[in-house]
């Protein structure tokens, strides 16, 4: 416009333009200010990050295929507090397995992150190795439904890179996805109560 | 035999009381107790590594403001279309590769919406700046953040080889595109429904190595096009565009082909890939012809409106169903109607919810209700659009100079090589800018 006024100095119509110019950008600035304002007064309060609620999840293996990272970002945690250190883990071991080794055949974690570590006759100690594991919720399931559903999943945050929208949050058909604070960043079951 | 029968009775009694034990507080019991351990071990406590906090979202800011800033200084300041790739290839490694793609401003609009509908969500702090600052930037300066710091149009950039010009009719038809893609993703982010505008993203899904094959082979397609039809998407599809389009309009200052003075030399007329040049039009046509357009128009504007509105809210019933409770409303419809269970995860994860079915059905028909609102806001919108498409096409008011469409013209300093006019006087230079 100005690039006009240069040439055209004299010209009424242009002084117009500008002025109307200037009045719209002061209103789109206005509005653009108080929707963020708005905004982030509701957001300041917190951050937030994603988390999965365990009593909601119904293991459908999505967690494992639809996280934006190859690996996804969920992992099965272990709370030992309500753990039976059991020789027959359900979660550990398939249905119906052939012998109680650490043979593959028996083993119920598709990628051997379900470790077992011997604690004393007859119990052992189970232990994720969460670099392996990829959140398929397979020994979720187990331990749910044959032992005290001890093992469940959490989004790791240490791998979790707190998409704008979780790509698994879209997909889960259990709606388990939330946002929580991020200095309460995890929603882990919190053992049998009294 | 009776004292078996005492013996029975005992043990009735026993069980009895087990049941009862069981049934009321079964699920404060686990299954199996915790083992009295011999041997001295201590059950650990649950490792979990606490979240890396907010310090990385302020840095994807801090590079955004930094990459912003640069190429605004690049563009308007030192005309140095270089700067400009650098930034494109430093958008492309870090909110590309690095951040594999999230957060990103052309999504972030969808954040914005659901936020300001649904008062449950709250949207993070880095999605309101990344919201925020490419708009007030253009308010300012034009459309900086289209010339590389948007990493989308980064890739598209680098990869124009031999832009060809479309024919205009085309180019306004195809220009619609981002109007009702704007409008149907805050739709459907404002109904909570879904988030379209990432889920056909074509580009994301590159960084990430993944995506749906549908979504990656409309990407390629983009990719292999922009080498010959300069940044499809960001042309034909972007909704955030739309905004800055909008914003750019009114900016204060913007790109100028010439440093000082346009002589008219037609030099740059053809060095736009995008088509944003105007070019002045020395054979004007009659007044009388876009005074009678103009009359039409205006006389269009509110049946355009109102038919937009209507034409699109009878589409609510089809539309819903991207909506997940809507959808699985249908579902179990579908269950209860037939009597049988579709089996699916999301029909399974509702029966072990033990959520009433009127629930759901009472759940789905309000998102339905809200989606016939949505919706005549949004034809109004879209048909409001279309009004304002027919009032430009008859005003005629043709450039004095040659000068960049302000909507159009994405700041990537193609023109300025064109310009022959020496970059001397300074003074005129700050005048024209």
């Amino acid at each position: 416009m100005e690039n006009t006024n240069t040439q055209n100095p004299e010209k009424k119509d242009i002084n117009r333009r500008s002025f109307l110019q200037t009045g719209i950008r002061l209103a789109a600035l206005l509005a653009v200010g108080s929707v963020s304002g708005y905004l982030l007064s509701k957001s300041l309060n917190d951050d937030l990050v994603w988390q999965l609620d365990p009593n909601k999840c119904v293991q459908c293996g999505r967690c494992a295929t639809s996280c934006v990272l190859k690996l996804s970002a969920v992992k099965c945690v272990h709370v030992y507090k309500m753990c039976g250190y059991c020789n027959l883990c359900g979660g550990y071991f398939v249905p119906q397995p052939k012998q109680l080794t650490t043979g593959a055949e028996n083993l119920l974690c598709p990628t051997k992150a379900l470790k077992r570590v011997y604690v004393e006759e007859p119990y052992y100690k189970y232990e994720i190795d969460q670099s392996l594991c990829n959140g398929c919720g397979k020994c979720v399931k187990g331990c749910s439904a044959f032992g005290n559903g001890s093992l469940h999943l959490q989004v790791s945050h240490d791998v979790c890179q707190n998409c704008n929208q979780c790509a698994i949050a879209v997909v889960c058909p259990a709606d388990a996805f939330v946002q929580v604070p991020a200095n309460k960043a995890y929603l882990l079951k919190d053992g049998w109560k009294a | 035999m009776k004292n078996l029968n005492n013996t029975f009775l005992k043990y009735f009694v026993f069980l009895m009381l087990l049941l009862f034990i069981c049934g009321t507080d079964s699920f404060a019991q686990p299954r199996f107790p915790q083992p009295e351990f011999e041997s001295g071990y201590v059950t650990p406590d649950t490792q979990v590594v606490m979240p890396k906090g907010i310090w990385f979202d302020y840095m994807d800011i801090a590079v955004l403001l930094i990459l912003l800033t640069a190429a605004t200084l690049f563009v308007l300041k030192y005309r140095w279309r270089t700067g400009v790739v650098i930034v494109s290839v430093l958008s492309i490694a870090y909110f590309g590769f690095y951040r594999v793609g999230c957060v990103c401003s052309v999504g972030s609009v969808q954040n914005v919406a659901l936020a300001l509908f649904q008062k449950s969500y709250i949207i993070p702090v880095s999605v309101i700046a990344f919201f925020t600052i490419p708009l007030v930037f253009t308010l300012f300066f034009g459309r900086t953040f289209c010339s590389g710091v948007c990493f989308f149009g980064a890739i598209q950039e680098l990869l124009i080889i031999k832009p060809l010009t479309i024919p205009v009719k085309y180019e306004r038809l195809l220009s619609g595109i981002p109007y009702l893609y704007l409008v149907f993703g805050v739709l459907f982010a404002a109904t909570g429904s879904d988030f379209i505008i990432c889920r056909f993203d074509p580009f994301i899904g590159m960084f990430r190595f993944d995506g749906t094959a549908p979504v990656l082979i409309f990407g390629l397609i983009l990719l292999l096009l922009s080498t010959v039809i300069a940044r499809p998407y960001c042309r034909f599809l972007c909704p955030y565009g739309v905004l800055l389009g909008w914003f750019s309009l009114v900016s204060k200052k913007g790109v100028s082909i010439t440093p000082s003075k346009c002589i008219q030399c037609k030099l740059c007329q053809n060095s736009c890939p995008v088509n944003a040049i105007r070019v002045p039009d020395l054979l004007q046509k009659p007044e009388v012809d876009g005074v009678r357009k103009l009359g039409w128009s205006l006389i269009l504007f509110p049946v355009l409106i109102m038919a937009g509105g209507f034409a699109f809210s009878q589409l609510y019933k089809p539309l819903s169903t991207v909506h997940p409770t809507v959808n699985l409303a249908e579902e179990i419809h579908w269950e209860i109607k037939n009597n049988s269970k579709t089996n699916s995860e999301n029909s399974k994860a509702f029966h072990s919810m033990g959520v009433p079915v009127e629930q759901l059905f009472s759940d789905a028909s309000a998102i339905q209700s809200k989606f016939y609102t949505g919706l005549w806001w949004a034809g109004m919108f879209s048909g409001l659009f279309l009004a304002i498409a027919f009032i430009k096409l008859s005003v005629i008011r043709t450039p004095k100079i040659y000068e960049p469409d302000k909507f159009k013209c994405i700041s990537c300093t193609r023109c300025y090589k064109f310009c022959p006019v020496d970059k001397v006087p300074e003074t005129v230079l700050s005048g024209s800018a």
